[in-house]
């Protein structure tokens, strides 16, 4: 099949997509965005988070002919190496990176949460980050990270 | 393998008719990971995210009226006060992530013993809507389910919404997993109090080959409640039965030792969840 999608604000068109694939093999196979990380391909680890028409979700749990006319956000249209997102440098800054796999999905799931909630407790980011899984760092820098996000952006 | 994506009801509704094998998808959050763990290989999908009209609830007089196609997230945001069993319930489902994609309709299809929703659907007595290009039919949604990941739905059929009676009285929640989020329950509980209908209902998930009413514990503490004037008085209740409603909602459960926990730990933190939301939902009726 044949899916016409924006990704990052561009038009994208892709041919030659299986039906039974998901979002997140398109974006990494076939558009090759491969920021979006594949993990667990059941959406408990989060690693694979991207913005579906500005809703956080597991982009490996939506079919591709789902997303079909819909607008798609990846960590690379958050920002890059010469521009970096405020959550991506809070990330770098506050040391919340060892191995790195998941943190392109903290790093969308962290700027949809503050742009919901630009204050958030530290219950908030718990319960919004509760669905990405680091087995790196313990968790307490990627909260630090948040909290610098958050305080940088007031 | 064929995607379709129909853009109404009825056409969903003939091309199911035409194709009753199609696997139907709409969050995907199930349907998704047999496709990518390779345990489903349908012929067909079909597509439910495009029917607007499946996304919507209304309420008509005292009666509330969820489209199949409403996600967990919306749930939460917009039902809390008309529905608040079956938000608390929501908010304890997966992820942000996974609410913000999975549906009450896609909780119902899956008809897992464990699904979040199904606990407060059957403490409220909700009905399934459901819908064929032969016509349609309300379901009782303790007549729902007929097994594990087993329900009455023809293969031609597909569920359209649920009604549920806007709350007249508190609601709770329960669930027991190994964190607060992204668990399948190990069991949970559901409790909804109705003073004006003198009633009280009850849900069990993940205790028996289906999601249960404990109905015995439903007559005697609604008989209990009647006797002393209680729905009247709001007095505190009575530790004895208190226990006793607590002891026969675990009593009500058929469970299982599985990998999520055992039989025995099943019924004793029925009994836990089953006395907790009855203290809760009875403190918040004493404050009202």
């Amino acid at each position: 099949m044949q899916l016409q999608f924006t990704v990052n604000e561009r038009p994208c068109h892709v041919d030659d997509v299986w039906e039974g694939e998901s979002l997140l093999f398109v974006l990494r196979e076939r558009v090759g965005l491969w920021g979006s990380k594949n993990a667990c391909e059941q959406g408990e680890c989060g690693s694979c988070t991207v913005l579906l028409d500005g809703a956080a979700v597991c982009s490996c749990l939506v079919a591709a002919g789902q997303v079909d006319g819909r607008h798609v956000v990846t960590v690379e249209g958050l920002g890059d190496r010469s521009d970096l997102h405020p959550v991506q440098q809070a990330f770098v800054d506050a040391g919340a990176v060892q191995c790195g796999f998941c943190t392109p999905g903290l790093v969308v799931a962290t700027a949809d949460l503050l742009r919901r909630n630009p204050s958030p407790s530290d219950a908030e980011i718990r319960e919004a980050l509760a669905g990405n899984l680091c087995r790196c760092t313990g968790y307490a820098q990627i909260l630090d990270a948040v909290r610098l996000a958050a305080a940088v952006a007031r | 393998m064929e995607f379709l994506a129909p853009t109404s009801w009825d056409e969903a509704l003939a091309v199911k008719a035409e194709h009753p094998e199609a696997e139907v998808i709409a969050g995907g959050t199930d349907v998704m990971v047999d496709l990518n763990f390779d345990r489903r290989r349908p012929a067909m999908l079909v597509d439910l995210t495009r029917i607007a009209d499946l996304a919507t609830w209304q309420i008509d007089g005292s009666v509330l009226t969820i489209g199949a196609g409403v996600t967990y997230a919306r749930i939460i945001d917009e039902l809390s006060t008309l529905a608040p069993g079956l938000a608390i319930a929501s908010r304890t489902v997966g992820s942000p992530q996974i609410r913000n994609r999975g549906t009450i309709g896609g909780n119902l299809g899956s008809a897992s013993p464990a699904g979040d929703a199904h606990p407060p659907l059957l403490a409220t007595k909700a009905t399934v809507e459901v819908a064929s290009a032969r016509g349609s039919r309300s379901v009782p949604v303790e007549k729902f389910f007929t097994g594990a990941k087993r329900h009455v739905l023809a293969p031609d059929e597909l569920i359209a919404a649920v009604t549920v009676p806007v709350a007249a009285g508190p609601q709770q929640f329960a669930k027991v997993g190994t964190r607060n989020a992204m668990v399948i329950a190990v069991t949970s509980f559901a409790l909804a109090l109705d003073p004006h209908a003198h009633a009280v209902g009850t849900g069990i998930g993940s205790a028996a080959p289906t999601p249960i009413r404990a109905e015995e514990a439903e007559r005697v503490l609604a008989g209990e409640l009647a006797a002393a004037d209680q729905w009247e008085h709001r007095r505190p209740l009575d530790d004895h039965l208190v226990d006793h409603f607590a002891r026969l909602s675990a009593e009500a459960a058929a469970p299982i030792d599985d990998v999520r926990g055992t039989a025995a730990y099943r019924r004793h933190a029925l009994a836990v969840l089953a006395r907790r939301t009855l203290s809760w939902a009875w403190s918040e009726y004493q404050r009202n």
